[in-house]
């Protein structure tokens, strides 16, 4: 009845209390109870402070002499001791139970199906057993827990979708593995949670589930090289693509089935494919792509994305080029 | 104001220049001085650590606002949170403390007035120096807990970090002064018939709260010379080392040190807050404190349960569930030392007599925003909570509910309780409740919607967020809170200038208080009292004014008669300084030591083959001979001069020794830089090198005194402070020695 009331739409807003996977559900469970506990405690306190304010303000007894001084009372005190060591030995237990439920163990002798490796500011997402490379996109079957390996290229960052579960840092060095799941398919939103640099604020992430099938046929999509470019030598692709090696992209992107090979930056082989680009700092338009291409500084500012001052018939081209890799 | 006049109200007749007024306070030793001196700078750091605030609060009024660019936000709020721990809440709790303690006890100043001047210029001057920052190329922009490896050169490559890790540094060797400070002064100089049960408590809270400054601050300090290490030699502590098990091991390394000092830390910003709330609440309840014993000894265990929560930080890290259960548990548990003060102090005001004055309206404001900061406190050590809320605006929330709605809460209770004493005038009531309402108001609209922004999944440390449904909304709400405690700010200042001029003139005791500083006249001569009332429990002025019903006595019924405290304590003031200044020092080498081991790896091993322990040991036994000597020259009760010439020539010899393996070692290119080993090696030796200088410099400085003038008694206890320093800098050498020489081979 209580997590009834928590999952009303009031709550829609706090993904927290809409968990979308078992391991979440665990945790949003145990917090709505100690929220409930809390409460309790706290209007006692309040309400005993209002109710002593109101009898025993000066003056009620008219006399204005000192009251009888009162030192302690042992027994009380102990009382009022032993109680909230036994709440708090059973939030103990509890937590026990929840920490269990929420993050069952990673075995950390089998390979991932998922590796998530934090750079500042965009996450770099390897899918190892089907060859894939993207970047900021997240896609996962539907009641299929998916092993995740998160790493960091540089600095300590933090993968946190609240709907699915807890959070787990990615520190420089070690191999930190938790289990992803979701019970029903949708777009869950997630962020950086560890202070990382300028652009802290613009790494988020967005994990996608979708139906086993749909899983496979996205995999397999990303799997694919970059599809050849056909058409004249001249066209705006093909020049964007002379451009795109000529300019110093390579230097930073891959683009699989080319001769890109560079990890620096994000993969851009199905750029065109991706709902958002600079980790969710824009929305995947050719206008935005253009915007991102022609002042990165200004639209995320701290970022390793150069702005190369491209005139706007090379923009036009490289634009056409992203475009085709879908 | 005729001198007679002056004289008699105990306020020094007026000098004939402005300069030697003001000559008077740059010099001054005088502990109520220093203590002004304190709330007027941190005052001043205040401002702006809520200017920062403010800014930032703009920024985030609308989402994708663009106001501020990252790189300006991410300064501000990494010195909003340093300004706001290191500036404001510590100094100001420091400077409460320098003020009052000596009046509670009935001394006339501190133990050692000139360190404590040193304290306070040193909380200027450190600040100056962070501040410096933004002149100087930017100021530090890794957040006010700078972790690894972001604040390391490659990541954050201005000056701004090494300002903030010199000035913290800086303000740390204040804050240890002061902490050994107090300590002396609570445990030499209180008046006869104070024994330590009948301390004030907030006293007590004090002194306690400087035993958790001599553990904590120095945690900090090695994080911080090995950051800087990092950052101006290259080093290799914090940064991930290469492939396998030990790689990620640097900056978790930080976070543990780090948070070793930091959540004691927290501790430290709100004991003396309690000590604040025990002194008012029981005044304005006209009834004495609920449970005297219990609120002493819960504050205890509060410190000693506070070195074993530290990493409920680093929840997130992911260091394996049992790890985790066991700080969880651990956290739990010192809620309740904490929480229960809550009942003792709901249980004094209950069948009391309740005056409404603007203190009593922050202490009652305190029990509620604290509990309520307290609750969230426990909603987090549940790890699970913790894993979904931490490093988002949930504990954004909880920190602001039990420093500001804690800490700042009591401390404007103590400013409107002890203003009368400090200055002999009362701040205006009326437009104190006004602040009071501005304040309370305010500080919930700004920060209980962050509660609610976190459970929505708005990350922490961000200069901006996307227009999410209500984020904006709630953010302008924060906004809007933030600017009203910016008036109730104003609103404080213009009471205090105004009230300074003409206010109420207060008297000895406006408040019919109980404890001793109500004796002294407001404010009080610089010898603090003409006479103290006799103390025979904890509440003199009530027993002077109820003889008839005095407080039943508490400990020993002879205590009135008590010697002093200075002839009850073995080690003369200057000794137990030392001896406290001493473990301080010892829990910095232990800090490094263990980074030592923690960093230790094949590697390390391998590296640490260029060394040769046997060329060391001699030099390592002419050290641990000269702790024999140096023992030699202070027997008999006198300063024997040819043993202390003895100790500083062997004190030498070990310098000269270790030059010249610092001398070999750097022609075998073996560095700070190269590796990991190289960091580790040289700063350990170097740190505990320095102290060997140090203590050679003393002794130089002790023996051309002794030649000049035979003076045995000051000699003697000079020496004896030397001596505990000197066996202490061998006795770290023993561990290094057996550590990096040695046991490189056999650790694993």
């Amino acid at each position: 009845m209580i997590r009834a009331w928590f999952l009303q739409p009031r709550f829609g807003l706090m993904p927290i209390f809409h968990p979308i996977s078992q391991q979440a559900h665990a945790i949003s469970e145990l917090f709505a109870f100690v929220l409930v506990l809390s409460a309790v405690v706290f209007a006692g306190i309040v309400g005993a402070l209002i109710y002593i304010m109101w009898r025993f303000r000066r003056g009620r007894d008219g006399s204005g002499a000192e009251p009888r001084p009162v030192f302690g009372h042992s027994r009380i005190e102990i009382l009022w001791t032993a109680i909230p060591i036994g709440i708090v030995g059973v939030l103990f237990v509890l937590t026990l139970v929840a920490m269990r439920a929420s993050d069952p163990d990673a075995p950390a002798d089998r390979a991932p199906d998922i590796t998530v490796v934090g750079h500042q500011w965009w996450w770099e997402i390897r899918y190892p057993a089907a060859g894939v490379v993207t970047a900021n996109d997240l896609h996962i079957p539907v009641g299929r827990k998916q092993l995740v390996e998160l790493q960091s290229a540089d600095v300590i960052h933090d993968f946190w979708v609240p709907r699915l579960g807890r959070k787990l840092d990615m520190v420089p060095g070690r191999h930190a593995r938790l289990w992803l799941a979701a019970d029903s398919a949708g777009t869950y939103f997630g962020a950086c949670a560890e202070y990382c640099g300028n652009e802290h604020a613009w790494m988020q992430i967005r994990v996608t589930a979708e139906s086993p099938a749909t899983f496979a046929s996205w995999l397999a999509a990303q799997a694919r090289p970059a599809p050849a470019l056909g058409g004249p030598s001249d066209s705006g692709p093909a020049l964007g693509a002379q451009l795109f090696s000529r300019l110093t992209c390579v230097n930073c992107h891959a683009v699989r089935g080319t001769s890109d090979t560079a990890t620096v930056g994000p993969d851009l082989t199905h750029v065109a494919s991706r709902p958002s680009l600079a980790a969710g700092r824009l929305v995947n338009t050719p206008e935005n792509l253009r915007r991102w291409m022609a002042e990165p500084d200004l639209i995320k500012p701290g970022s390793y994305m150069p702005n190369l001052h491209l005139s706007d018939q090379d923009l036009d081209h490289i634009v056409a080029y992203l475009l085709t890799l879908r | 104001m005729t001198d007679a006049a002056g004289a008699i109200a105990g306020i020094p007749a007026r000098p004939a220049h402005r300069t030697e007024r003001l000559l008077g306070w740059i010099a001054t030793v005088d502990h109520k001085r220093v203590g002004i001196l304190y709330l007027i700078t941190t005052l001043g750091f205040f401002c702006l650590g809520g200017l920062e605030a403010l800014l930032m609060r703009v920024q985030l009024a609308r989402p994708e606002n663009a106001l501020l660019s990252p790189q300006a936000y991410n300064q501000l709020f990494t010195m909003h949170g340093t300004t706001m721990v290191f500036l404001v809440v510590m100094p100001l709790l420091t400077g409460f403390a320098n003020y009052l303690v000596p009046l509670m006890i009935g001394a006339r100043d501190v133990a050692f007035p000139r360190l404590n001047a040193l304290s306070y210029w040193l909380l200027l001057f450190g600040g100056l120096l962070l501040y410096f920052s933004f002149l100087a190329g930017g100021a530090p922009n890794a957040g006010w807990f700078s972790y690894a490896p972001l604040s390391e050169p490659q990541y954050s490559s201005g000056p701004g970090m090494d300002y903030w890790a010199l000035g913290l540094l800086v303000l740390g060797i204040g804050t240890i002064a002061s902490a050994v400070n107090l300590i002396v002064t609570i445990l030499t100089l209180r008046a006869d018939g104070l024994t330590i049960r009948r301390l004030p408590l907030f006293v007590w809270m004090t002194f306690v709260n400087s035993f958790l400054m001599l553990a904590a601050l120095p945690a900090l300090n090695a994080a911080l010379v090995m950051l800087l290490v990092d950052r101006l030699l290259g080093g290799h502590f914090f940064l991930a080392q290469g492939a396998g098990a030990a790689a990620g091991r640097g900056p978790v390394l930080w976070q543990h040190f780090f948070w070793s000092f930091g959540h004691p830390e927290v501790y430290i910003m709100v004991l003396p807050a309690f000590g604040i709330i025990s002194e008012v609440i029981p005044v304005f309840s006209r009834k004495p404190i609920f449970g005297y014993e219990f609120v002493a000894g819960s504050t205890v265990a509060i410190a000693l349960l506070s070195y074993g929560v530290w990493a409920h930080h680093m929840f997130a890290v992911g260091l394996g569930h049992p790890f985790d259960a066991a700080f969880s548990g651990a956290s739990l548990l010192i809620a309740v030392p904490t929480g229960v003060k809550i009942f003792n102090w709901i249980a004094t005001m209950w069948g009391g007599s309740i005056r409404f004055t603007t203190a009593m309206h922050y202490a009652i404001g305190f029990l509620a925003m604290f509990t309520l900061g307290g609750i969230s406190g426990v909603m987090v050590a549940v790890v699970p909570i913790d894993w979904q809320v931490t490093d988002s605006y949930f504990i954004v929330a909880h920190m602001h509910y039990v420093l500001f709605g804690g800490t700042a809460f009591a401390v404007l209770a103590g400013v409107y309780y002890w203003f009368p004493k400090i200055t002999g005038r009362m701040l205006d009531e009326r437009w104190g409740k006004v602040q009071f309402w501005l304040t309370i108001i305010g500080f919930n609209l700004t920060f209980f919607d962050q509660h609610l922004l976190g459970l929505m999944g708005m990350p922490r440390r961000v200069f901006t967020y996307p227009a999410f449904p209500h984020w904006g909304t709630l953010n302008l709400l924060s906004t809007i809170g933030a600017f009203v405690l910016g008036v109730a700010v104003l609103v404080l200042v213009w009471n205090v200038w105004a009230s300074v001029r003409s206010g109420a003139i207060a008297g000895d005791n406006p408040w019919n208080a109980w404890t001793l500083e109500w004796a002294a006249t407001s404010p009080p001569p610089e010898h603090n009292f003409e006479q103290l009332p006799p103390v025979r429990g904890r509440r003199p002025l009530w027993d002077l004014a109820h003889p008839d019903a005095q407080d039943p006595d508490v400990g020993d019924a002879d205590a009135q008669t008590a010697p002093a405290a200075v002839a009850q304590t073995r080690f003369a003031p200057t000794a137990l300084g030392m001896l406290l200044f001493l473990a301080s020092e010892a829990v910095f080498f232990i800090f490094l030591v263990v980074s030592y081991v923690y960093l230790h790896s094949d590697d390390v091993r391998r590296a640490s083959s260029v060394l040769d322990p046997r060329i060391t040991g001699a030099y390592t036994v002419a050290l641990l001979a000269s702790s024999a000597t140096i023992w030699m020259a202070g027997r008999g009760g006198r300063l024997h001069r040819g043993w202390l010439a003895a100790t500083i020539i062997l004190g030498a010899v070990f310098l000269v020794g270790q030059s010249r393996e610092y001398w070999r070692l750097l022609r075998e290119e073996v560095t700070t830089s190269r590796d990991v080993f190289g960091s580790l090696f040289y700063t350990l030796t170097g740190i505990h090198g320095v102290h060997v200088a140090a203590g050679v410099l003393m002794m130089l400085v002790l023996a051309g005194l002794a030649w000049r003038a035979s003076k045995p008694a000051l000699d003697r206890e000079a020496l004896e402070s030397v001596a505990l320093y000197w066996h202490l800098v061998d006795g770290v050498w023993i561990v290094i020695f057996g550590v990096v020489y040695l046991g490189g081979r056999y650790l694993a």
